[in-house]
């Protein structure tokens, strides 16, 4: 079994949801982003999605889009940000998943990622733009070096289509809440809800809720329901009003440690299943 | 027998569907109602009717006597695209993809655009079957492009800025996925080029297929034979393939692609994608591209805002890897140089994409001999291209 399974399966045994969270590597420097994912850990995050930057963010809203810029610009590359993950696993046994397209992987060459990734403590790998019919070519690395590949569903996917990925999915599953590009409206929970339930049905693995919950609220909603629930475009919008200022970590703290408790009490209240 | 591509989407090596899961469904769905759409006489017999009414079909295919006394050489056939209805080949492209939409009963078309030419002809065909048309173009190329910028306006369809990126053609087909991944239940994709997700490379080229089956009938009616070589510009490449498909068993007919070398190969400011690139995935496809060594897609440049984008449909990447059809750079100096000639020998102004094609044509037909002919697909026609002209000969209109 995974970190990520692992790590989630503790928690889910508990009774209790996952915070997810979203943050761009390198922005505004790799640095920081240390820095960040530190004070993320400490103020409740259970997994870390770590995004690395492409010039071509298609799946992605303008704050995301920017982050990823401003990543670029500080000179930010795979390479760095591995080594990023690297110096954060000597500290830390958080769950930790890349998050980006796929060219970038494609180019260092998929069976040297899946080794140099796995080497740094990368637990999975969340590539946008490589659905299941693509994954061939660098799936069989990442399985061999021990790094689960996430999929992702979203509510365009057919129910046939559903029960094939959710029973292959690893470490887990991505569930995209809307049909849009990250960070673009505010998630609808009830509209979810029986998709998650039947997601849950199917996988082995957690089921985890992103795009559009930007806010203590919304994930208390999502989590009622969901086994993780992802917070990402909220939390770049902290870190591009703040960027190197002295008040970054205190607000991104501040932020997360409200989505901890939100996502907390939402796990305390009834489990969700009784109630369905 | 050339067949591709195999049932995924793939060309080779290249090709394939990188899309979000949001767009799989909707890629899978557009594909079954085209394979139904081929299969479907009624289907067919409309495209015909408008190809034929309203299109114009079939386009002439024009000895262009002075340019070939001007170079000396092999003969050179124009296959005239540009005397298509909204004066490109785009059209070809449009009107079977509208019919798709209303087929598939989506309501709304978006579409990306650089020269503006796909552009028209998307808003072209949804003021002709009312459809709601949305059509995405970077800033950089709606300076550049005023004049068709207003021709979609007239005909009702909403041009978006995009300022992202480059603001060119790269950053239009970004904004118009991000467009799409969000209204996909409604919206059909009309996609302007032999790139993009599976089936889009498959289903443009066999729409503008209409092109070589065209000329390679009227090559045979005029000289008694093929062509011996066949020539046309590529941005993506959707003229090109149209020209070259009904070829590609016909292993006497030479295949030349041209690319946009923009202020020379060497300077790295160029849209050479197959000439100087190395294959990637972008835009749901797997094929060469402008990148840097991390894989970040670097910028493309071109005089002709149609050639200006960091990569290649995925077919062309693999007819080059096959060695089926070759390809060469033109420069943004020899494609303003070949406009005017064009211009001056036949009284035919060439788009700069076009330009492109014949520039080649004028360095091909003098190593060949008299008794041997060369195709080449004139794409589009210039007026589009006046104040780019003008303003690259210093003048101001």
């Amino acid at each position: 079994m995974s970190r990520i399974e692992h790590i989630l399966g503790d928690l889910k045994e508990r009774g209790e949801k996952a915070l997810v969270t979203f943050v761009t590597a390198g922005d505004p420097d790799l640095e920081t982003t240390e820095q960040v994912i530190h004070t993320l850990v400490e103020a409740g995050a259970d997994l870390i999605e770590l995004g690395f930057p492409f010039s071509d963010p298609m799946a992605d809203g303008p704050t995301i889009q920017a982050a990823s810029q401003r990543a670029l610009d500080a000179g930010t590359t795979l390479e760095g940000v591995l080594a990023l993950v690297r110096r954060v696993r000597e500290h830390t046994n958080v769950p930790i998943v890349l998050m980006g397209y796929y060219n970038p992987v494609f180019c260092y060459g998929p069976e040297a990622f899946a080794q140099a990734a796995a080497a740094a403590g990368v637990d999975g790998l969340l590539l946008v733009d490589l659905p299941p019919e693509e994954a061939g070519e660098l799936q069989p690395f990442l399985q061999s070096a021990g790094v689960d590949l996430i999929t992702l569903l979203a509510p365009t996917t057919d129910p046939q289509r559903m029960v094939r990925l959710a029973g292959a999915a690893e470490g887990f599953l991505y569930y995209v809440s809307m049909t849009g590009v990250t960070g673009s409206q505010a998630v609808d929970a009830a509209a979810i809800r029986d998709a998650v339930s039947e997601l849950q049905a199917l996988s082995r693995v957690p089921v985890a809720v992103g795009f559009g919950v930007t806010s203590p609220q919304a994930a208390r909603d999502i989590a009622m329901f969901a086994d993780a629930v992802v917070v990402g475009s909220a939390l770049v919008k902290i870190i591009e009003s703040h960027g190197n200022s002295a008040q970054l970590l205190p607000e991104v703290s501040r932020f997360v440690s409200s989505l901890k408790e939100a996502v907390r009490s939402a796990a305390t209240n009834v489990p969700t299943a009784d109630e369905a | 027998m050339y067949k591709q591509p195999d049932p995924l989407g793939h060309f080779g090596q290249f090709g394939g569907r990188y899309v979000a899961e949001t767009l799989m469904p909707a890629l899978l769905e557009l594909e079954e109602a085209y394979r139904e759409s081929q299969v479907d006489p009624q289907f067919q017999e409309e495209l015909q009717h408008y190809l034929a009414k309203y299109v114009g079909r079939p386009s002439p295919l024009f000895l262009a006597d002075r340019l070939t006394a001007h170079c000396g050489g092999a003969r050179i056939y124009l296959k005239r695209e540009d005397l298509n209805h909204t004066g490109a080949h785009k059209v070809n492209n449009t009107v079977g993809q509208a019919l798709l939409a209303k087929r598939m009963g989506k309501k709304k078309v978006i579409a990306e655009t650089g020269a503006g030419q796909h552009g028209v002809a998307t808003a072209t065909v949804a003021a002709l079957f009312g459809m709601e048309c949305d059509v995405f173009m970077g800033e950089e190329d709606i300076r550049r492009q005023a004049l068709n910028v207003f021709r979609m306006k007239l005909l009702g369809a909403r041009v978006r800025p995009v300022d992202s990126g480059t603001a060119t053609l790269k950053d239009a087909m970004n904004e118009a996925l991000r467009h799409w991944v969000t209204h996909v239940r409604d919206t059909f994709y009309v996609i302007g080029t032999v790139a993009g997700p599976h089936p889009y490379p498959m289903l443009v080229r066999d729409f503008q297929a209409v092109i070589g089956e065209e000329a390679r009938r009227q090559m045979h009616d005029e000289t008694g034979s093929l062509p011996d070589a066949a020539v046309a510009c590529i941005g993506g490449g959707s003229n090109a393939m149209g020209l070259f498909y009904p070829f590609l068993n016909d292993e006497t007919v030479r295949l030349v692609g041209v690319e946009a070398a923009g202020l020379g190969v060497e300077t790295g400011r160029h849209a050479a994608s197959i000439g100087a690139g190395r294959v990637g995935v972008l835009h749901g496809n797997k094929t060469f591209l402008l990148q840097d060594q991390e894989g970040q897609i670097e910028h493309a440049h071109s005089v002709s805002a149609g050639l200006d984008y960091p990569g290649v449909g995925p077919e062309h990447a693999y007819l080059h890897d096959i060695k089926r059809a070759e390809y060469v750079s033109i420069t943004d100096q020899e494609a303003l140089a070949a406009f005017h000639l064009l211009t001056n020998l036949e009284g035919i102004m060439p788009a700069l994409e076009s330009a492109h094609a014949i520039a080649h044509v004028i360095k091909l037909a003098p190593q060949m001999r008299p008794d041997q002919s060369i195709l080449v697909c004139l794409s589009g026609r210039g007026d589009k291209d006046i104040h780019t002209v003008a303003e690259a000969s210093g003048l101001e209109l």
